[in-house]
């Protein structure tokens, strides 16, 4: 009876695995984010980003003549789901794979890649993470087989607080974030930056929230508005900006928000039925109406094919620095690839320089800071069709962005 | 500090009626049928999604009439299609029927809906401030909620303690073949029961849904804490809810509004227990923990007053 | 549950035939499990046989509690993420002090983790059978999952702790580096630890669980405190879950907080009653399958969580017994020879459910699609046929199969249920059918 079973598992295994055995001249990059379950609306665009690059190398002929191809893995944003699918993917003749949410599972991938490239020598794997932003995977926890080209959460602070050192209307600053490592990250990097920065600052609170489990934020509005703040600002992402966005127009609060996510899915929808009309801002590597022109015609190609604004300006810099990457090695190899990208050049989407520091790989490239809401006439971009979008306000230099790492990068 | 308890009070009583509004149908159910409804998040989702889609239809006055009337049919075919053939294979079967069902709602919502949250917004005959108190303006749409959920407990308690109706279904759970001998029929009363429960869920999402965020994950975020109410008060007791809401909801949000913790009462600990689970504990606020503390007070209440708060039995 | 107490009836003495055939059984287990991996050697089958082997202990430990005892537990996985917990704690603290414990012991230590908290929090949660321990379980799932963020020196916070597993001492010459190694210590503690749960089954702890599930208060008139004996069964049901745990933890070298939450207590629920609660093997079946499905059904659909709750719907309405359930009330008819009286039947019936299967299948995945894809890229592909979500060619196949493999499938299954009866009543005639 048992041995039926376990025949049965077998043969079905087999099938399973019938189904992922591709030509070889392609080049595979696994996409492993949620694409079923609560986070899938965030995996999904991303995916179609992803799928949206690969086309556009392949219509210029690949990558060194290599097809690519995107295979999209379903992690449930659970960082044993990720090691499975990772598991799956390296199977598969993946040497490449790419994730971009959550910190957890971007610490679990990085751990496991690291052991596996260590333990398989000559199957090595490169990951790209293209949105965890925890500042541990760039310096305590850092690998020669991660690069991140999503600033770093202390990189944006860093930018932030550069641009609010110049504002001197901010007087009175409220933290609030959710209670995890990149919660507290931001807190922390803001308490120490606008200390060295703005020391006349003051801080008048500092919240941390349980993450995603807050149905009613209206008692920490009433802190929030008992401490007499200026200004706000959070990494909350998901429905916990949405629901604190919404209590604060509920209650009449006017502050500024600074914010880290307030453009992922749902938030603009969520702002413009507060009507906080340019008083959140965000911070971010590229804005649809930042006026440079290559970006805004890529923005509009990119609208009009996937019916989705552009949410990772940073995937098609990885995308693309990864083909110059390729090219400059002159092979697909990872190690090769990996040698390449370290301390490389590129222009990036939306204008200026970048690199990609050897001594972390991390990438530094310029961060903006924009508003939403009404827009200008040479505005052209509004978001999740609410009629508002986002208004640049700051554009911070690459230099002005660069923070110390703790990182000692063991090399193969 | 005044304001500070006047606002907390406020906000407690209003997020403890919110609760109420979604816990009434579930307590109604457990109160009549015995069943523990594992998917009744997911009818206080659909009557949310319902809501919505209708409110673009047809305005929100219509749909948040139609839109619970949907809900309940949908749980009187669950009912009668699902749970009564469930029935003889005991409360364990009914429950986890209820768990899969939870599953397939939320899937089936985001295939319809997709995932991404919906742009549901309050009425315009309610957008806007009822009163301001300490320069805190409190939308109408609130107090809206507050009275609705407050005219359910009223009407729930009169149509079960002082009207016929309410005492056939009563009777039907303790003496269900007595009842069919009187001539009525059982089942169907179940299933109206069933119905009822599920139509109150489907009115709290109608009503909730643009206060909150209406998302296909919504249900999963809320379905907890509602066992925890119902627990907490007592296993079917509709008084015992509604002081559960008001106890959890008060509870809430004046732990998030006092920033104490260990460290700030007794001084900041010896720095040789850092990175300890000492300094873990020392440190952590009560508004850090408020979210956690409905579970604190469940297990407490379960050990000590095993019928909950108001409870008249146990199981 | 009253329809568990059958696991408790067929319980004589062993015969010596009979114990052979048992001892026979636990061999050939042991035989696929070693041969297995030589059969199936790709990384990925060998991911999927350690992550079946896991669920296997798992959800055998849980019907210790559910299927045993009575005790629906929704928070399980406490006692499977401390077990996950304590292991990688041990883990690192063998490499960091250079404590001689070699890995293949850790899962021990696992073990211990869970059981010294099922101890600790076990007495309080079992006072009460029913909803009210169902609830509490709840509740207690609930505060460890989110204690554990707070706890940040010991859990990790969100991204958890890692390990590494080849740092500790080698065995055999072993580093357990390779998943191969892993697996055949997991299957090794497959075998272990399911033949420890069969043998508590057998034990005088064992029945007096049953007859606890059934009837405590007789069991508290023949002098047993049934409190105690919930409290025991729960203390090997938090062991064994401990020891899935910290397998867990090596297979994967990281614990967190993930491993304690209700997504997990869920999916062990679930396979535990798939299979089937009121055998010994129902649990095993069912950890395989939804072990297989949950690896399997999410590179094919995205909607799986829909098949599963239909499968799990499907399930306790037609048969509450799961899948143990349905295989074993076959037995009298395999004994008495009257099988071959329903097997036609079942032939007959399987083509027009599986049209109807079929049919629901391209449904849900048209709508799936059609809703997903919002006017792009419609063609999907199933069972190797590329169908149009948009064409109303494909809406109307599915609304035919689905009509027409109903209306035809009902008669095929009136007829089951007379081949039945007509072969229990020979069962039955013949002796074999009480």
């Amino acid at each position: 009876m048992r041995k039926l079973i376990v025949a049965a598992t077998a043969a079905l295994t087999i099938t399973m695995l019938g189904g992922t055995s591709y030509a070889q001249d392609t080049l595979k990059i696994g996409y492993i984010d949620p694409l079923s379950g609560g986070g899938a609306s965030i995996g999904e665009g991303g995916l179609k980003t992803f799928q949206y690059l690969a086309d556009e190398i392949n219509a210029k002929g690949g990558i060194l003549g290599h097809k690519v191809e995107i295979v999209p893995l379903d992690n449930k944003v659970n960082p044993q789901e990720s090691l499975v699918q990772a598991q799956k993917a390296i199977d598969a003749g993946i040497h490449y794979i790419t994730q971009g949410n959550g910190s957890s599972v971007a610490a679990a991938l990085e751990d496991f890649v690291t052991k596996h490239n260590t333990r398989n020598p000559g199957k090595e794997v490169l990951y790209f993470n293209y949105a965890a932003v925890d500042p541990a995977l760039t310096n305590d926890k850092c690998s020669f087989w991660h690069f991140r080209w999503d600033a770093g959460s202390d990189i944006k602070m860093e930018a932030l607080t550069n641009y609010m050192k110049g504002v001197p209307s901010i007087k009175k600053v409220y933290l609030i974030n959710q209670d995890y490592s990149f919660g507290q990250s931001v807190r922390a990097d803001a308490r120490k930056m606008l200390a060295a920065k703005r020391p006349d600052v003051q801080i008048v609170g500092d919240e941390l929230h349980p993450l995603l489990k807050i149905t009613d934020f209206s008692p920490y509005i009433a802190k929030i508005k008992a401490s007499g703040a200026d200004s706000v600002v959070t990494g909350n992402w998901g429905q916990d900006i949405a629901l604190l966005l919404k209590a604060a127009a509920d209650a009449g609060l006017k502050v500024n928000w600074y914010t880290y996510y307030a453009g992922g899915a749902g938030g603009p929808t969520a702002i413009k039925q507060t009507g906080l009309d340019h008083q959140v801002f965000q911070i971010t590597e590229g804005i649809p109406n930042g006026g440079y022109q290559p970006a805004m015609d890529f923005e509009k190609a990119f609208r009009a094919k996937v019916n989705m604004s552009l949410w990772y300006p940073r995937a098609v810099n990885e995308m693309r620095m990864f083909k110059a990457a390729a090219e400059k090695a002159k092979s697909i190899d990872p190690v090769k690839v990996a040698q390449a990208l370290e301390g490389m050049k590129f222009e990036v989407l939306d204008g200026g320089e970048g690199f990609m520091r050897k001594d972390d790989h991390q990438f530094f490239q310029p961060i903006y800071i924009s508003s939403f809401g009404t827009l200008k006439s040479n505005e052209p971009f509004d978001e999740e069709k609410t009629g508002w979008g986002w208004h640049p306000v700051a554009k911070i230099d690459t230099q002005q962005t660069i923070v110390p790492t703790t990182c000692k990068m063991k090399r193969p | 500090m005044l304001e500070l308890i006047v606002i907390s009070t406020l906000n407690g009583v209003l997020f403890g009626m919110l609760l109420f509004l979604l816990s009434s149908g579930l307590t109604v159910i457990f109160s009549m049928m015995g069943v523990l409804n594992f998917a009744h998040a997911s009818f206080y989702m659909l009557g949310a999604f319902f809501g919505y889609q209708l409110t673009r239809w047809i305005g929100f006055w219509p749909a948040l009439v139609i839109a619970p009337l949907l809900v309940g049919a949908i749980g009187m075919a669950v009912e009668r299609y699902g749970l009564r053939n469930t029935h003889k294979h005991g409360h364990v079967a009914e429950l986890l029927l209820t768990f899969g069902l939870a599953f397939a709602i939320e899937e089936i919502v985001s295939m319809i809906w997709g995932k991404s949250p919906m742009d549901y917004r309050v009425p315009q005959a309610l957008d806007f401030s009822a009163f301001t108190i300490f320069s805190t303006n409190y939308p109408a749409y609130k107090m809206f909620m507050l009275a609705v959920s407050v005219l359910i407990f009223i009407a729930l308690l009169i149509v079960l303690k002082r009207t016929r109706v309410g005492l056939i279904v009563q009777a039907a759970l303790t003496h269900p073949s007595m009842v069919a001998h009187l001539g009525h029929n059982v089942g169907r009363v179940f299933m109206l029961v069933f119905g009822v429960g599920c139509a109150l869920a489907g009115v709290a999402g109608v009503i909730a849904g643009p206060a909150l965020v209406t998302q296909s994950d919504m249900a999963g975020l809320l379905g907890p804490i509602l066992f925890v109410v119902i627990v907490f008060g007592g296993l079917g007791s509709l008084p015992g809810a509604f002081i559960a809401s008001l106890v959890i909801g008060l509870v809430q949000t004046f732990a998030v509004a006092l920033n104490g913790s260990l460290a700030s009462l007794f001084g900041p600990l010896d720095p040789s227990f850092n990175a300890t689970v000492l300094a873990d504990i020392w440190n952590v606020t009560i508004a850090q923990i408020a979210p956690i503390l409905p579970y604190v007070l469940l297990v407490l209440i379960l050990i000590f007053r095993p019928m909950g708060l108001m409870g008249a039995r146990e199981t | 549950m009253s329809d568990t107490a059958t696991s408790a009836r067929d319980l004589p003495v062993p015969a010596r035939g009979q114990s052979l055939r048992f001892y026979g059984i636990w061999v050939i287990a042991a035989i696929v499990l070693i041969v297995l991996p030589l059969l199936f050697s790709s990384g990925s089958s060998l991911t999927s046989f350690s992550l079946i082997g896991i669920a296997i202990i798992f959800a055998l430990s849980y019907n210790i509690l559910l299927g045993q005892t009575g005790l629906l537990s929704f928070g399980h996985a406490v006692y499977y993420g401390l077990g996950g917990f304590a292991a990688i704690h041990v883990m690192n603290a063998v490499t960091a002090y250079d404590w001689p414990i070699p890995l293949p012991f850790i899962p021990l230590v696992g073990g211990l983790g869970g059981l010294c908290f099922a101890a600790v929090i076990g007495w309080v949660m079992t006072k009460r059978a029913g909803t009210v321990f169902a609830m509490i379980s709840l509740g207690i799932g609930e505060l460890v999952a989110s204690s554990s963020l707070i706890l940040r020196s010991v859990f990790g916070g969100e991204s958890g702790i890692t390990t590494d597993r080849t740092a500790l001492p080698h065995m055999f010459g072993w580093s357990f580096g390779p998943q191969i190694q892993v697996y055949y210590l997991i299957a090794a503690w497959v075998m272990i630890s399911a033949i420890a749960m069969y043998a508590l089954t057998r034990t005088p702890l064992g029945r007096i669980s049953n007859a606890v599930r059934d009837n405590p208060e007789r069991v508290e008139f023949i002098g047993y405190d049934p409190h105690v004996v919930r409290y025991l069964a729960s203390c090997f049901a938090g062991l064994f879950a401990g020891v899935a745990g910290g397998l867990t933890a090596i297979n994967f070298e990281i614990a967190n907080s993930a491993y304690l939450g209700a997504v997990q207590s869920g999916l062990v629920l679930f396979a535990t009653f798939i299979g089937g609660t009121s055998y010994f093997f129902g649990p095993i079946l069912g950890a395989i399958l939804v072990t297989y499905l949950q690896l399997g059904l999410t590179n094919l659909t995205t909607v799986w969580q829909l098949y599963f709750g239909i499968i799990f719907i499907g399930i306790v309405m037609f048969a509450p017994g799961g899948i143990a359930g349905l295989l074993m009330m076959h037995r009298p008819l395999v004994r008495s020879g009257t099988l071959g009286m329903v097997i036609p039947s079942y032939l007959l019936a399987l083509v027009p459910t599986l049209v109807l299967v079929c049919g629901v299948i391209l449904g849900i995945e048209t709508i799936a699609h059609y809703t997903e894809s919002q006017g792009q890229g419609n063609v999907i592909a199933l069972f190797g046929i590329p169908f149009d979500a948009t064409a109303a060619s494909t809406w109307i196949i599915a609304a035919v199969m689905i009509v027409g493999g109903y209306a035809v499938a009902r008669i095929t299954w009136r007829r089951i249920v007379d081949a039945w009866d007509r072969a229990t009543t020979d069962a039955r005639d013949r002796g074999h059918l009480a």
